[in-house]
């Protein structure tokens, strides 16, 4: 397989993966900004939403103030924003054109298919009744792509590099949802929090679509910081979790040392991560703190990211 | 006003008889069947991203070329007529290329003037003395013919560069056998999906010599921006090679090698699908970003093949088009079987003063364009233009050949007031390699708007699916 090959196999499952991410933060985000009553300050949500996808400095460079129109245009249409919906998709699809041969038919119709419909949605129609249904179109289009690629393509190196630029984006947008709001989740004399840290919690859940998932894995009908913090870090259980995300990342991985008859450095960056996930408890994560914690997962995931581009001489 | 020939009207309302069942057809279909299957075709080649971009256009404005579902129909005897035509037409083009950049008997002969090739942009000098692999230049050749009688055709240009337009051949003919699969139970129409297994085997067989094993192939796309990238991304996937950029092949050694996620791999085979110029930035244009530096070294060491080779152009050059009959004549000697369409060379001052003369009635076209683009039709031209293209004309008259208005045949295409005769014109696919490979029918492109001559796709043509019957 060509590098470029790979490259683009894993770009184009790491942009469609985002353009998902993005359509459930922004759901959460509007989802705060309809109530203005019920949360002061949605300015700040906006700009944690900002924050969570990276798409803060983007943003300031176009716009003085935070205003929820122009929030979501910004993330949904905005071509200069390179991490807007219409981008993901855009790049998605360059990709995967670019690599058609490489593709199944069911595949690549699904990933041309959500562009051209995308194509025809017209900035000035995201009226405030229509985004709903069309975040939803967006997070089940993405769905038909990942279902298409899972029920579809050979279990070869193909597939393995799509699969690692999936839950390397994965991970990296959970760990940063969670970064944003570290604050927040910090454990506190009493584990019984105020109204807003109720609504906050339930936030960082719903935008990992976990907020229901969450009760009936704790069997618990309060929200609590501690755990919301070890369901998306440590509970393989949780498939949006940094150690379920890391489970995919160390079998794609194992599957190109099948595949190729070798492993790298790659393969070691990757396991070592998992394995701290795996003998991680949230006491010690907690006690060394969060933040910094967070923090040097992002930056081991970006390495690991790096580590595979050079090993597998993407261009 | 000449009759213009309507292929599937046999006179006295009886069809003529290679379309006897395709009337038959046309007659049980509705306007709503009509309308369902074309909004299935659209849906189909949308889907699969069969598209191609218009230069200047935006990028989002990727369109469909439209398809007609009404075949154009060809009986065996016609073909075989057509078909030797064809192949001893490309027998003798590979011959001249060959001449040309070797002994260059033919102008030494005095057939061809001296400076028509040497002072030509399209003849590559590099290319001199290079002997590529079973001597072959052009391995993939579309001839456009274009046909005024049952029994009259004619040769409008040699395309020896690097033809498209294949892959719908191959599409058109893939949507009529889902829409309509009936109709190909009902008579044998000659299979035409072996193609690109044909072409792989061309590829095989003109691998450098010294290739031991199974020669690697592949082709090399200027990338996704290209008008045509959905036809090189098609054509990989068919013959089950590898798709490649520039920037995916490098040249080490003497050898040509391209990047995978393992080791490095030979190539031996480089169906290339960028122009010459573009080749490689340092043998030719050195600003190409798309190309691959040294490749052409490789090439001329005779330790990889590049199709069609470098400098094939000179042959279908529209200012040495008229001399192609002595061309073949001169290499086969026999007389064509296929006919040129008479054409002035304005770079003649006699010839230009009648072209002058009647524009009106002549279509003339840039001696070194292609697409349709930089073109008079003359009957169909505004008086306005046809004077802003006199000046153009008489300022640079040896960029210009003219020709008379030719009354292309026709056949029924659906239009939104239903049936009516559209001009088409045929660009068959021909494959030279260990032998000559002449694709049963090719592509038929219709010129969509009443009356129109210009069957381009960036001019509004379309295409239909084309048939040759088997006996």
């Amino acid at each position: 397989m060509l590098g470029r090959t790979a490259s683009s196999l894993y770009w184009m499952s790491r942009y469609m993966e985002r353009a998902e991410n993005m359509a459930r933060l922004l759901e959460v985000g509007y989802r705060i900004s309809l109530m203005p009553g019920a949360i002061e300050g949605h300015r700040d949500e906006w700009r944690s939403t900002l924050q969570s996808c990276a798409c803060d400095h983007g943003y300031a460079q176009k716009h003085d103030e935070i205003a929820t129109a122009k929030v979501i245009d910004f993330l949904i249409f905005d071509e200069d924003n390179p991490s807007s919906i219409r981008s993901c998709i855009k790049t998605a699809r360059n990709n995967g054109r670019a690599v058609r041969t490489a593709l199944t038919r069911d595949v690549w119709e699904s990933i041309n298919a959500t562009w051209n419909e995308l194509a025809q949605v017209k900035p000035s129609s995201m009226t405030a009744d229509r985004l709903p249904v069309f975040l939803e179109w967006v997070k089940q289009r993405v769905m038909s792509f990942r279902g298409a690629l899972l029920g579809t393509m050979l279990r070869n190196d193909t597939y393995h590099f799509s699969q690692l630029g999936n839950f390397i984006e994965r991970a990296d947008n959970t760990a940063r949802i969670l970064d944003v709001k570290y604050f927040i989740l910090l454990p506190k004399a009493t584990d019984v929090g105020s109204d807003i840290d109720m609504q906050q919690w339930a936030q960082i859940l719903r935008s990992v679509s976990g907020h229901r998932s969450y009760r009936w894995f704790y069997r618990d009908s309060h929200y609590r910081p501690w755990l919301i913090s070890e369901f998306l870090i440590l509970r393989e259980e949780m498939p949006r979790s940094l150690i379920f995300s890391y489970g995919w990342i160390n079998r794609g991985l194992q599957g190109l040392a099948d595949h190729y008859g070798a492993t790298y450095e790659c393969h070691r960056q990757a396991s070592e991560t998992h394995e701290r996930l795996r003998t991680g408890r949230m006491e010690n994560i907690f006690q060394s703190g969060l933040h910094e914690f967070l923090q040097d997962f992002i930056n081991a995931n970006t390495r690991l990211s790096q580590s595979i581009a050079t090993t597998y001489n993407f261009p | 006003m000449t009759v213009v020939f309507n292929e599937m009207d046999g006179g006295g309302g009886t069809p003529r008889e290679p379309y006897a069942q395709v009337a038959d057809w046309l007659k049980t279909l509705s306007r709503a069947d009509v309308d369902r299957a074309l909004r299935e075709a659209e849906a189909i080649f949308r889907r699969q991203g069969i598209t191609f971009a218009v230069y200047g256009d935006d990028e989002a404005a990727e369109r469909l070329i439209p398809f007609d579902i009404i075949p154009r129909v060809f009986a065996a005897a016609e073909w075989r007529k057509l078909s030797a035509g064809i192949e001893q037409r490309v027998r003798a083009l590979n011959a001249f290329i060959h001449d040309l950049y070797h002994r260059q008997d033919i102008l030494r002969a005095g057939k061809i003037p001296h400076e028509f090739i040497i002072q030509n942009e399209a003849f590559v000098p590099e290319m001199v003395g290079v002997m590529p692999a079973r001597g072959i230049y052009a391995h993939i050749i579309g001839i456009d013919i274009v046909r005024v009688a049952a029994n009259e055709f004619y040769v409008l240009e040699d395309n020896c560069r690097t033809p498209s337009g294949v892959s719908y051949m191959l599409e058109d003919r893939e949507a009529m056998m889902y829409l309509f699969p009936e109709l190909f139970a009902q008579q044998r129409v000659a299979p035409v999906e072996n193609y690109p297994a044909m072409l792989r085997q061309t590829l095989e067989s003109v691998a450098p010599a010294g290739c031991n094993g199974e020669p690697t192939v592949v082709i090399l796309t200027p990338g996704i921006h290209n008008s045509a990238f959905f036809e090189h991304a098609f054509l990989a996937d068919e013959m089950g090679v590898e798709l490649c950029e520039g920037g995916d092949l490098f040249v080490d050694g003497g050898y040509l090698y391209m990047r995978t996620t393992q080791a490095p791999k030979r190539v031996d085979v480089v169906y290339r699908r960028i122009d010459d110029a573009y080749l490689d930035p340092l043998t030719f244009r050195h600003d190409s970003a798309i190309g691959v530096p040294g490749i052409f070294d490789v090439y001329r060491a005779g330790r990889v093949t590049l199709v069609n080779a470098p400098g094939t152009g000179i042959a279908d050059d529209k200012s040495i088009y008229t001399y192609i009959p002595d061309v073949i004549e001169f290499y086969t000697g026999e007389k064509p079987l296929l006919k040129n369409v008479p054409t002035w060379r304005c770079s003649d001052p006699q010839q230009l003063a009648y072209v002058l003369d009647h524009l009106p009635e002549l279509v003339v076209k840039e001696v070194h364009g292609s697409g349709g683009y930089g073109m008079l039709v003359g009957p169909t031209s505004t008086k306005k233009e046809i004077e802003a293209f006199r000046a153009r004309l008489k300022a640079r008259p040896r960029n210009y050949i003219a020709q008379p208005t030719l009354a292309l045949s026709t056949v029924p295409t659906f239009t939104k007031s239903g049936v009516a005769p559209r001009h088409v014109d045929l660009r068959p696919f021909v494959l030279s390699g260990d032998k000559v490979r002449v694709t049963p029918g090719g592509l038929t492109r219709v010129a969509l708007k009443k009356g129109s001559l210009v069957v381009n796709s960036s001019q509004g043509g379309g295409t239909k699916d084309t048939w040759v019957l088997e006996d």
